[in-house]
C-alpha cells in the first residue's frame, strides 16, 4: 500500500516537524482555498510549487513523491473525464468556443483546463501528504485537544493510532495462523475469497472487543473521569517559526482574494503560446 | 524428517532474525527450542511450515523445499499449534472449529466425523462439542486450538509457547500429552522458555540466542553448562541451581531432576558415614 | 494496620449462574507483599477488581458481604476515587499503554486527576526512575519489548503514588529474565516505598522469595492462608494444584527418605545452604 507511505509520519528532525499542528493545518486549508479559487494553469502550478520547499527542508522527498505516484492512477482518470467532457461539452469549459473542438488552439485550450482541473487535485493531495507526513500522531491529537475538540474524541483518535501497528501484526497473525490449518487465501473465484476471509475476520473483530474491554479496565483503573477538567503533560507553544507561517499564510490568502476578488487577468498558457 | 541449511532469515524491516541455522530434525523426535525473546525461536519455527521463506539456505521438510511448496500443504505434514488460540477461533461450534482444518484439506464427510470424534475425545473436550468456543474459559480453548491441530493428525507438531497462562495442573497435563504424543511417534517441537517445564520433560534441546544455536544436546547437559545458560540469558532449573552452589563438596552439576537430586545426595550421605 | 479486609465477600457477574467468589474474608495489612493464587477460574481475578471498585462498580453485577479498601468501603466509592489508594496492573502489557508515547501514558492517571503541569512533570520521572525505565521515555509503547511495556504499565500505576499495587498475573508473557526484572521492580515498591503488593501468580519458584504471605483460591473461596513456607508444606496446596517449588520439593523429597534439614527451604539459596550446613555438620 505504498500510497499510504505518502501520509504516514516519519520522525525526522526539521523545523517543519516541530512547527505547531493547527498552524501547518491552517496552511494546508489555505492553498487549498486557493487551489479552488482558481481554475488557470499557470496559477495552479504556482500553488503546486508552494509545498516543495518544506518538502525538501522536512527532508521527506522519497515518501512526499510515493503520495503523488499513489494519486497518479486518480489523476489520470481526472483528466481523463475533464477532457471527455470537455470536448463533448466544449462550452462548459472553454471560453470563447463555437460548436466543436476543431483547431489546434481549442484542443490545447482543452488540454489546460483538464490539466488545470488534475492540477487542482494535485495540489490537495500534495498539501496534505507534507502535513500527515510531518505532524506526529500524538502532536495532532494535542492540536486537537488544544482546539477544544472534547477529549473523548482525541483520547479515541490518539489510541486508534497506537493500536494501528498492533492489529496489524495481529492480522498478520491471524492470517498465517489459518495457513497453517489449510486455507488458501489466494485461490478461487471471487466469491470464494471473499468467504474465505471470513476466519480472519472474526477473530481479529473478536480480540478487538476483548482488546477494548481491556483497555476500558486499565483507563477506569488510572482514574478516568475523575475530573471534568483534564491537564496535559505537553502544551503546543506558538514559535517564531509559526508566527512566520501564519504570517506568509495570511499574506498568500489576501493576494489571491486580491486577484480573485477584483478579477486580475491571469494568463493562460494558451493565450500565451498561441496569441 | 526436517532438515535445516545453513538458514539465514531478514525480515522486510531489515532485521536479521536468523543468521545460519544448521538443524536436523528427525520423525519422532522431542525437541525443545529455547532462549530469551528475539533469540529467533519462533522465526525458526514458521521456516518449518513455510509461514516464513528462508533469506538464503534451505529448508527441507521429508525431503522437499518449503520454496516450493505452499504453506497449506506443508501443513498437511507440519501442524503449528499459535500461542494463542485467540487468533485462530472462529466458528460456531467446538465441532465446526475441529472441522475445520479436515474440510480444507479435502477429507471426506465419513474421515472428517471420525477425526473430529476423535479429536473431542483426545482432549475430553466432547462434552463441549456444540458449544459455540468463545463461550469457554482461556484453558479451555486452549484445548479446542489444539484439538483442531491435532485431528488431522500432522506428524510433526510445533507449539509455540504452550505454557504461558497456564497454571501448574494443566501444565502437568500438557506435559502428560506431550509425552503421549511422543510415545506415538510423533515429532513435537517446543518453542518455550519455561526451564522447568523442559527440565521435567528432558527433551533434546537446542539453545538459541541473537539468531543462531549456541549449543544442542540433551536437556540435562546443556541447562546445566552455565556459561552458556548465561549467554542464552534464560535462568537453569531449580535444581541445577542448587547444586551448581553444592560444587564444592564434589556433588555432579548436571543435574536438573529432583528424583535423582535426592538420590545423589542420599547417596553422598551414606558415603559420608 | 490493615488496608484492605473484606468480610464475607461473594460477587456474581451478570448473567451468572453462580457466584465467582463466595464467603470470602481476607485481611490484608500495611507493608505486606501477598500471592494470590489458585487453579484457573478460582475467583481471583475477580478478588482482584474488588479491590480497586471495577467489581462492582464496573461490571455491575451483585456483590454481598463487605470490603475496605484504604479506609473506604468499596461499595461507596467510584473507581477513580479508588484509584488513588489502589492500582491495579494487568496480565496484558500491550492492552494497558494507550498512549503514542511512554511518558504520556505514565502521566495518564495524572492528567485525569487533573494535577497541574509542573507537578506533573516530576512525577513521571520519578515513576519512570523507580521502574527504571527513565531513557525509554519518549518511545511508543509499539516499540518496546513485552518486558519494559510492564514495567511502563507498573510505573503508569505508581506515579500516582498508590499505598497498595495490585498485580494480575504481570510476568505471564514474559520470559524469565523479563519476569526476574518485574519482581526486584515490584520488591523495591514493596521494600523502600512501602507500598502493600498483591500479586496473582503462579509461578511459585519465582514469587515466592518476596512474599510474606501466600492466599490460596479455590472454587471462589480462600482455602489457605499463610506464609510461602506454610502452603509449600501443606498436602492440601499441592491437592489443590498450586505449584511447589522444586527447592521446597527436594526437601520434602529428602524428609520421606529420612533425612531432614534444619528447616523448610522456599528458595534455591535457602536449599543450598541447608543442605550445605547439613553436609559440612558431618
Amino acid at each position: 500500500m505504498s500510497v499510504f507511505e505518502g501520509f504516514k509520519f516519519r520522525k525526522v528532525s526539521s523545523v517543519i516537524h516541530t512547527l505547531d499542528p493547527r498552524v501547518k493545518f491552517f496552511f494546508v486549508c489555505i492553498l487549498f482555498v486557493m487551489a479552488i479559487m482558481f481554475t488557470q494553469l499557470l496559477a495552479l502550478a504556482v500553488l503546486f510549487f508552494i509545498p516543495l520547499p518544506f518538502v525538501f527542508m522536512a527532508r521527506v522527498n522519497r515518501q512526499w513523491l510515493r503520495s503523488l505516484r499513489g494519486a497518479a492512477l486518480l489523476a489520470i482518470f481526472i483528466f481523463a473525464t475533464n477532457f471527455i467532457i470537455g470536448y463533448f461539452y466544449p462550452s462548459s469549459s472553454i471560453p470563447n468556443v463555437d460548436g466543436a473542438i476543431d483547431t489546434p488552439m481549442e484542443y490545447f485550450a482543452l488540454f489546460e483546463r483538464a490539466a488545470a482541473m488534475t492540477l487542482r487535485f494535485i495540489v490537495l493531495i500534495a498539501s496534505f501528504s507534507v502535513f500527515f507526513l510531518t505532524t506526529s500522531p500524538d502532536h495532532l491529537g494535542l492540536a486537537l485537544q488544544q482546539s477544544h475538540i472534547p477529549y473523548e474524541f482525541c483520547f479515541a483518535f490518539t489510541t486508534a493510532v497506537r493500536f494501528v501497528p498492533v492489529l496489524a501484526d495481529e492480522a498478520q497473525t491471524i492470517m498465517d495462523a489459518q495457513k497453517a490449518r489449510g486455507l488458501e487465501l489466494e485461490s478461487g473465484n471471487i466469491i470464494k475469497r471473499i468467504r474465505n476471509y471470513i476466519p480472519i475476520l472474526i477473530p481479529l473483530i473478536v480480540n478487538a472487543i476483548r482488546r477494548s474491554l481491556e483497555l476500558a479496565e486499565a483507563m477506569e483503573s488510572r482514574a478516568w473521569g475523575a475530573s471534568d477538567k483534564r491537564t496535559n503533560l505537553y502544551k503546543l507553544n506558538l514559535k517564531r517559526a509559526d508566527i512566520i507561517l501564519v504570517i506568509i499564510s495570511v499574506l498568500m490568502l489576501t493576494l489571491a482574494l486580491y486577484l480573485w476578488l477584483y478579477n486580475i487577468y491571469v494568463p493562460s498558457l494558451t493565450s500565451l503560446l498561441f496569441a | 524428517m526436517i532438515e535445516v541449511k545453513d538458514l539465514h532469515f531478514s525480515y522486510p524491516t531489515g532485521l536479521e532474525a536468523l543468521k545460519g541455522i544448521n538443524l536436523t530434525v528427525e520423525d519422532g523426535e522431542f525437541l525443545a527450542i529455547m532462549g530469551q525473546n528475539g533469540a529467533g525461536k519462533t522465526t525458526l519455527v514458521k521456516h518449518f511450515n513455510g509461514l516464513l521463506k528462508p533469506t538464503t539456505g534451505e529448508v527441507l521438510v521429508n525431503g522437499t523445499s518449503t520454496k516450493d511448496i505452499s504453506v497449506a500443504k506443508l501443513a498437511r505434514n507440519v501442524g503449528f499449534v499459535f500461542q494463542n488460540p485467540d487468533h485462530q477461533l472462529f466458528s460456531e461450534s467446538v465441532e465446526d472449529e475441529i472441522a475445520f482444518a479436515l474440510k480444507n484439506f479435502g477429507f471426506e464427510e465419513e474421515t472428517i466425523k471420525k477425526q473430529v470424534d476423535w479429536a473431542l475425545n483426545l482432549l475430553d473436550i466432547e462434552h463441549y462439542r456444540k458449544t459455540s468456543p468463545f463461550m469457554l474459559s482461556g484453558g479451555e480453548r486452549k484445548r479446542v486450538a489444539l484439538a483442531s491441530i491435532l485431528a488431522w493428525d500432522p506428524q510433526v507438531i510445533v507449539m509455540d509457547e504452550p505454557t504461558i497462562g497456564q497454571d501448574h495442573q494443566q501444565k502437568e497435563k500438557l506435559q502428560q500429552f506431550i509425552m503421549q504424543l511422543n510415545s506415538q511417534r510423533k515429532t513435537v517441537v517446543v518453542v518455550t522458555h519455561d526451564v522447568e517445564f523442559v527440565a521435567e520433560c528432558n527433551p533434546r534441546v537446542i539453545l538459541m540466542s541473537q539468531g543462531k544455536i549456541l549449543v544442542t544436546g540433551k536437556a540435562e547437559e546443556v541447562l546445566t553448562n552455565p556459561k552458556l545458560v548465561a549467554q542464552a540469558s534464560i535462568v537453569p532449573p531449580q535444581i541445577t541451581q542448587i547444586f551448581l552452589k553444592l560444587a564444592d563438596l564434589g556433588l555432579p552439576t548436571d543435574v536438573i531432576d529432583v528424583h535423582e537430586a535426592t538420590k545423589i545426595l542420599l547417596e553422598h550421605l551414606r558415603r559420608r558415614k | 494496620m490493615a488496608v484492605i479486609e473484606t468480610k464475607d465477600l461473594t460477587y456474581t457477574y451478570p448473567g451468572a449462574t453462580k457466584p465467582s467468589i463466595q464467603d470470602v474474608s481476607v485481611t490484608i495489612n500495611k507493608g505486606d507483599f501477598v500471592i494470590l493464587t489458585g487453579p484457573s477460574g478460582c475467583g481471583k481475578t475477580t478478588l482482584c477488581r474488588t479491590f480497586n471498585g471495577l467489581v462492582p462498580h464496573f461490571y455491575n453485577g451483585i456483590l454481598e458481604g463487605e470490603i475496605t479498601v484504604a479506609g473506604l468501603k468499596v461499595a461507596d466509592h467510584k473507581i477513580h476515587e479508588l484509584a488513588r489508594h489502589v492500582g491495579l496492573v494487568f496480565q496484558n502489557p500491550e492492552n494497558q499503554l494507550f498512549a503514542l508515547s511512554v511518558e504520556k501514558d505514565v502521566a495518564f492517571g495524572l492528567e485525569n486527576s487533573a494535577m497541574p503541569r509542573d507537578e506533573m512533570r516530576k512525577r513521571v520521572d520519578w515513576a519512570l526512575q523507580m521502574a527504571g525505565i527513565s531513557e525509554l521515555s519518549e518511545r511508543p509503547p509499539h516499540e518496546l519489548s513485552g518486558g519494559q511495556q510492564q514495567r511502563v504499565a507498573i510505573a503508569s500505576v505508581l506515579s500516582m503514588q498508590p499505598d497498595i499495587m495490585v498485580l494480575d498475573e504481570p510476568t505471564s508473557f514474559l520470559d524469565p529474565v523479563g519476569a526476574e526484572k518485574i519482581f526486584k521492580v515490584i520488591n523495591d515498591l514493596n521494600k523502600k516505598l512501602g507500598i502493600t503488593i498483591i500479586i496473582v501468580e503462579h509461578r511459585m519458584d519465582l514469587a515466592a522469595k518476596y512474599a510474606n504471605k501466600v492466599i490460596v483460591m479455590n472454587e471462589g473461596t480462600v482455602t489457605l492462608t499463610g506464609t510461602p513456607r506454610d502452603i509449600f508444606t501443606s498436602e492440601k496446596a499441592r491437592l489443590i494444584g498450586v505449584g511447589i517449588p522444586k527447592a521446597t520439593k527436594l526437601y520434602q523429597h529428602l524428609k520421606r527418605q529420612g533425612v531432614t534439614l534444619n528447616n523448610v527451604p522456599v528458595t534455591t539459596e535457602e536449599t543450598a545452604n541447608l543442605l550445605l550446613e547439613m553436609l559440612k555438620h558431618d
